[in-house]
Order: structure tokens, then sequence, then C-alpha cells
């Protein structure tokens, strides 16, 4: 479970409060405190965040009737019904045997429930919603539920997360555990935490999803990124 | 679609300077990277950031490539008398965006 | 009034024309001066246009083409230090989103006030960064906004006074870039 926040993006969700739900006994640091003061600034301002735009975009397709069923997602989901579900991922869904993340049961909805077209992996509308909702979930502590199925992917995760990996054989933990804090090419090294998705990153200058960024990482120790629907990510999204 | 997010107080007293803070999502292309196929893809910026009181233009910011995507400006203004303050983007391919919202002075 | 930026259609043009590029800034600029009537609420730049044919491809802007663009708003005035505060983060985690605000002390009345605000790099492809427009209608000379920046640099921004005064001041920013890049190039 993880409260903290990655570095250099600007979180439109798990804002600033992510302080306030850490325990004094928390060690753990959320990129946000190793982001210069001017970015500290535009993240904490909803109206001069970039990341708003796409949850505003957000909140304009929730009432949207999609799909053969011609429903939009607010005929199911009342307004702030939606409070706590994004920290609730990933989960297992009703009659599946594999977790999904947030975008997953978002397409999942669509598919089953609107009989639409699935949106797109990192499209603009997927991730629009995605921050809708998520953004519900602001400065709640990622809780997915005590599911006892989980415990085989989340240690899948954290085997993927110790493995050593790419050209550069390096693993997740020798960054982000054993030298976060410690500067890699005159930047700080986060702790990786995965909170605040979808996030603003700056270097993106649009909105992204976790596995984007995973994905980032990946090509960053000059790895082979997973496929798109590899449920790598979601294992590493749980642990 | 347009997607605008504006910060304006809806009231003021007379005389009072208020901040106006607008963001607009846009990819504010430069014209100076290339693409995937090493080909240069065209610029697309907004060029023209134009607020109006009423009417009457009170302040105006000509934008570069330099500016960043989803653009912000922040600016002060006088209060003067209740109505609606106007804020127009205009740009490359087109671009025209135009917002409005209201405040109130007294 | 235009500002020194080559449009789409010169880009396109330079492209045609297959202009090789020089690193000593601009190769191609040619000053056309057009009688555009000068009123007061059209033109703050003075009524000369600079079409800029820039080059395409890693150009970069130098020293000089920003004195240059400097040049071009500010003519035979002299500038002063002082009254302008320019604040930006010293150090930048990404060049694509740097927040920067300039501040200018002013009365604000009708009788003097800041007129317009101009900022410029020195790195970037091209020297402009923005040109503002303001008057006493808006109370404080204080404009916000973000801008990127292609590397380290200065920055410098100069405001025009409507008694006819320029006052700048500048910044130079380290850019850093984020250690695990998404695009392998």
């Amino acid at each position: 479970m993880k409260i903290a926040q990655v570095a250099f993006g600007l979180a439109s969700v798990f804002a600033a409060t992510f302080a306030l739900a850490q325990g004094a006994a928390d060690k753990r640091r959320s990129g946000y405190q190793d982001m210069g003061e001017a970015l500290q600034k535009m993240q904490d301002d909803d109206t001069a965040n970039p990341g708003m735009l796409f949850v505003q975009l957000g909140e304009q397709l929730w009432s949207k009737p999609a799909g053969a069923a011609n429903k939009a997602c607010a005929d199911c989901h009342a307004s702030g019904s939606m409070k706590s579900v994004a920290a609730r991922y990933p989960a297992i869904p009703k009659d599946a045997d594999k977790p999904i993340d947030l975008e997953g049961r978002i397409n999942l909805c669509r598919t089953a429930n609107q009989r639409a077209e699935p949106l797109a992996p990192e499209s603009r509308e997927l991730l629009s919603l995605a921050a809708y909702v998520a953004f519900q979930s602001r400065g709640q502590p990622i809780a997915p539920p005590p599911d006892p199925r989980l415990g085989p992917f989340r240690e899948q995760g954290g085997e993927i997360y110790r493995r050593r990996q790419g050209q550069l054989n390096l693993s997740c933990a020798i960054c982000h555990d054993d030298n976060a804090g410690k500067k890699l090419a005159g930047v700080t090294i986060p702790e990786a935490h995965p909170t605040g998705y979808p996030i603003y990153r700056l270097e993106w200058q649009a909105l992204g999803s976790l596995k984007r960024r995973l994905r980032n990482c990946l090509v960053g120790i000059r790895a082979e990124a997973y496929a798109y629907d590899a449920p790598e990510y979601v294992a590493l999204e749980s642990i | 679609m347009t997607n605008v997010l504006i910060n304006a107080p809806k009231t003021a007293k007379p005389g009072e300077i208020v901040e106006i803070k607008a963001l607009i999502l846009h990819p504010m292309e430069t014209g100076f990277r290339p693409g995937t196929n090493g080909k240069i893809i065209p610029r697309n910026i907004i060029e023209h950031f134009v607020a109006t009181w009423n009417g009457a233009e009170i302040f105006r910011m000509e934008m570069s490539p330099a500016i960043a995507t989803n653009p912000f400006v922040s600016f002060f203004a006088v209060a003067t008398e209740s109505g609606t303050i106007g804020l127009r983007w205009t740009g490359d391919e087109g671009f025209l965006v135009e917002e409005r919202v209201a405040i109130a002075v007294g | 009034m235009k500002i020194v930026i080559p449009s789409r259609a010169d880009q396109i043009r330079a492209e045609a024309r297959d202009l090789s590029w020089s690193l000593k800034g601009p190769s191609a600029c040619g000053l056309r001066v057009t009688t555009m009537p000068v009123t007061t609420r059209r033109a703050f730049l003075a009524g000369a246009t600079i079409v800029c044919v820039l080059p395409f491809g890693p150009a970069r802007a130098t020293p000089e083409a920003m004195a240059a663009a400097i040049k071009e708003v500010v003519g035979a005035g002299t500038i002063r230090e002082g009254k302008v505060k320019l604040d930006l983060p010293p150090l930048v985690e990404n060049g694509n989103t740097v927040p920067l605000t300039v501040s200018v002390e002013s009365p604000m009345t009708p009788a003097d006030h800041v007129k317009a605000i101009h900022v410029f790099n020195e790195k970037n492809p091209q020297p402009h960064v923005f040109s503002a427009r303001l008057g006493p209608q808006n109370g404080r000379a204080v404009i916000t906004t973000r801008i990127k920046l292609a590397d380290s640099q200065k920055i410098i921004a100069i405001a025009e006074t409507s008694t006819g005064q320029f006052f700048s001041a500048s910044a130079d920013v380290i850019v850093t870039l984020a250690a695990c890049i998404e695009d392998v190039t």
C-alpha cells in the first residue's frame, strides 16, 4: 500500500494531502517533496494545474451517452458515487480471476454495460475518464481490497520489481529502493510510488497512465517494454 | 473539444485589483520538433490572447513557440464595473476560443 | 503588429527551398518595412516587420539573435536596470514547462504605467518568449506564464513604460532532464 507521489509529474489526483494521510511512523517519501517550489505551486492550484483540464474533460465525458445501450456513465453512477473507487484498484472484478487496473475497469463498463467499443489505451478519452474517477479519491490512501486472490499477483509484482532487466541490468529496486534520494543524472531518484495516476508529466506535456510511465522506466533501463496489455503492469501496480 | 479553466473572482469591490488566471488545452507545437519520421512537425501555436472587460481590451499577450503546451496566463485588472470578462485565444490552423465569465463589482 | 517568429507559411517555404542552416543564427532575414498606420492601439512594436525565414532543423538562437530581437523592440532607447523582477526557478526539472513571473514596479497610473513587457531567451530556436500589452487598467504589472526552455540559458525581461523608458532584468536558468527519458533516440 503506497501513498506518496511520483516525482516530476503534476498529479491531478492524490495531491498535497498525502502529507496528512501519512502517519508519523511512515517514512515513505513522496516525489512531491523533491519537486521545486514553483512546480509544487503549479500542482497545488487546481485552476492552474494542466492535469485538471483532463479531469474537466472526463467530467464532460461522464455525462455523454455511448454505445448500443446509449447510456452515459452518469446514468448508472450518481455524482459522488465514485468516491474511493480509484483507491481500491487494482482489484479482481466479479466473475474474473485476474486483477485489472482502473482503466481496465472503465473499459469493462464500456463493453459490458454501455455495449460500446473499448477506448484505446492512452487515448485522451480513457485517460480523462480515469482522471475524473481518480480525482474523486483524492487524498485517500491506495487500498485495494484484502482479497486473498490478489496474493499471487502481488508476489509476481514484487518479483518483477526486484528482477534485473535490460541492457543496463537494473531492477526497479536497485534505483527506487536502494538509491532513492540519491541523484541520477542530476535528478533526485524518487521512491516510485504509483500514486497520482493518471499523471500530467512535464516530459509528456500530457496526461498519461501508470502503464506509460512503467514502459518509460523499462525503456530507460534499456529493457524491452512488455506488451501494452501484459499482466506485468497490473502486477507491479498491485505491490 | 475546447477545454479551458478560468479562475477569476465572481465579485469584487470597485477599484480592487483582481487576478485573472486562464489555462487552455493546446499542443503549442513549436514547429522545431522532428517527428518520428524525421520530418519537422508543423508549427501549431496560439498566437494571441486578448482579455476584455465589458468589451474594452484590458490585456493582450502575443505568444511565441516558447510558451509551454497548455498555456497558462495570469494577469491583473482593476475592477471597474460589473459585467463580463471576455477571454479570446487565436492561433494557427484557425484556432479560435472565446470564453466569458461574469463578475459583479459593487 | 507582428512578432518576429516565422509563420507556418515561412517554414513551409523554407523547407521547399531546402535551406542549409548555419549555427550562427538566422541565415536569411529580410527587413521588410511596411507603412502600417501606427495607431496607439495596434502597434506597440515599431511599424517595421521582420520576416525571418529561419532554417528548419535543430537551429539555435544565439545571444546575437536575442540582442537583435531586443534592439527591434527598444530601438535607440537605453535600457536601464531595475524596477523589473524576473522570477524563474534557478534549476528546472524539465524545460517543457517552466513557470515564469515578471513583475514591474510602477504606479500604473494613466500618466506613468507599464505599457508593454517583452521576454526574450538566448538558446531556444527563436529568441522571443512573449510580448504583453498592459495599461493603467491592470493595476499591477505582473504576468505569470509557463515557458519552454531548450537548454540552460539566460532569460531577459524588458518593460516599456508610458514615459518611453525601458527597464530590464535577467535570470539564468539551469535546465535538467529526467534521467529515464521515454524515447530512446
